[in-house]
């Protein structure tokens, strides 16, 4: 039992983004401000007779890797991985930490938690099953487990930072980056680790994505319009975008922040993991309401903010049939009418749903907000969903100014499993 | 193939592989993969994969084990290309 009186402030020092939209803070935050779409043409998907051909890619990637990683680390990496690999380094100088490179001592006092939904789908998609069912096993070489295991992303990422805290992998479907920090916070608040790398990667495998296609859930409707496909809360939304990339926000105690004089970007103050129990109107796929609402209220309470006090909320809002009870939920768990729903955007309206990256790539665009006193626009809701209409002015549709103190971050994904992190401006 | 040609292609083969690239610069035929070059061990598993498809032979998992230095690797394949 921990004696909530010795519990540790948790403070965000460092943040690294490679988004379809952007690689560093200052392109990302750019692109969130001017509603840059990240979403393009994919002609793969066309070429595999996807219905939906469109979706969010960090680009460039190719052209930077080598900066980052090594050729022999590369042999061994797929997509997702050196995603964690380019936003995790990122994050970590970002914080202000010493010296990467083989010649660096283990951090004792570091971990990671990086998440992903999918994992390593394209490797096995591409390499391990095509040669094992041409019964050539021996020619898979030494790279497959390490590039297929579910911990691919965190273990890789611990190995390039030396990291000698506990370096793991959440899964928990579009819920997955969301938790990673939630958790991250938890193990820090609790005196268990001074920093935790906290995130989430997705690869870019048309493997990865095809279940998605098949079940009918992407937008098949916006293959000629890329840029305006991915459309949170509109009246035309005709599913989610499938998205790539990584997010990480390294975690740090206080004690710790302040000892090393690190710049703090935000405080987090709360989150909360559950599941709706796949009842009450939850199912595999949809979430039980009355799970969200205890999820949102729980995350509040443990902050120890009342309901009013949340100035936005950062959505989990995927385009799909779920975006107006989501928003019904959350006023539910603020216990509001409609119209006084604080300020709600969808950042997935610009880089698509990223999966188990989603939420950390979200919360990544939430601390920046928080930080640099904006909020962005959602792009592609000009024709608000009939059942979003009570809710228009709480829709944020153009990027604005923001003076307020506390933005909410929701996540939900399959499995009827629910996140909210709550994060509050920085002031002692 | 001559054994110079043959060590060229051994070196360019594991050159992605090598940890340590100063001792790159001067490769003798005593040098091993694992020590002198940091090759992790695991990867020797690949670079016998790329031995193969390079020189187009078949190099059995005993063969494979007693591959310690470069000399050994171009010892070797000069015996199975002969």
């Amino acid at each position: 039992m921990v004696n909530s009186d010795t519990n540790e402030r948790v403070v965000i020092t460092g943040l690294g983004v490679l988004a379809p939209n952007g690689h560093g803070l200052d392109a990302y935050e750019a692109a969130l401000r001017g509603g840059v779409s990240g979403i393009r043409f994919i002609p793969k998907l066309a070429e595999q007779n996807f219905a939906c051909q469109v979706g969010g890619v960090p680009q460039g990637v190719d052209e930077i890797k080598g900066a980052y990683l090594g050729a022999d680390d590369l042999l061994a990496m797929n997509d997702a991985m050196i995603y964690a690999a380019i936003a995790g380094i990122d994050c970590w100088r970002d914080a202000g930490l010493r010296a990467i490179g083989p010649d660096a001592a283990v951090d004792w006092d570091t971990g990671a938690i990086i998440g992903t939904g999918i994992g390593g789908m394209q490797t096995i998609g591409e390499r391990l099953i095509p040669t094992v069912d041409k019964g050539r096993v021996r020619r898979l070489g030494s790279t497959m487990v390490e590039q297929v295991m579910c911990s691919a992303v965190s273990a890789k990422l611990g190995g390039l930072l030396a990291l000698g805290g506990q370096t793991t992998t959440n899964s928990s479907a579009c819920t997955t980056g969301t938790e990673a920090v939630i958790d991250a916070y938890h193990k820090i608040r609790t005196r268990q680790i001074a920093r935790m790398i906290a995130g989430g990667a997705e690869g870019a495998s048309h493997y990865t994505w095809s279940g998605f296609d098949a079940m009918k859930v992407l937008n098949s409707q916006s293959n000629d319009a890329p840029e305006r496909a991915s459309r949170p809360m509109s009246a035309t939304a005709a599913g989610f975008v499938p998205g790539s990339g990584a997010g990480m926000l390294m975690l740090e105690s206080l004690t710790s922040a302040q000892r090393r004089g690190a710049r703090i970007y935000a405080e987090v103050i709360g989150g909360q993991v559950n599941s709706g129990g796949q009842r009450d109107g939850g199912s595999m796929t949809a979430p039980n309401p009355d799970g969200v609402v205890r999820c949102i209220r729980a995350a509040l309470a443990g902050a120890g903010i009342e309901p009013g006090d949340v100035d936005a909320i950062n959505g989990h809002l995927t385009a799909t049939f779920a975006d107006p009870h989501e928003l019904e939920n959350w006023r539910r768990a603020l216990d509001v009418e409609a119209a006084r729903l604080p300020p709600i955007n969808a950042t997935k309206s610009m880089i698509g749903h990223a999966l188990g990256a989603a939420g950390a790539l979200e919360a990544v665009a939430t601390v920046l907000q928080l930080h640099h006193g904006f909020l962005h626009g959602s792009i592609n809701c000009e024709d608000l969903h009939p059942k979003i209409e009570p809710f228009r002015a709480s829709v944020v549709d153009r990027t604005r100014p923001f003076t307020g103190r506390i933005i909410a971050k929701s996540s939900f994904g399959f499995g009827d499993v629910n996140g909210c992190v709550v994060f509050r401006r920085w002031s002692h | 193939m001559n054994e110079a040609q043959i060590t060229e292609k051994v070196i360019a083969l594991v050159t992605p592989y090598v940890k340590n690239r100063e001792a790159l610069a001067h490769v003798t035929k005593d040098t091993t993969f694992l020590g002198d070059l940091g090759i992790n061990s695991a990867r020797l598993v690949d670079i016998v994969l790329a031995f193969e498809d390079e020189f187009g032979i078949e190099v059995s998992d005993d063969a494979a084990d007693s591959i310690a230095t470069v000399g050994d690797a171009v010892k070797l394949i000069g015996t199975l290309t002969a």
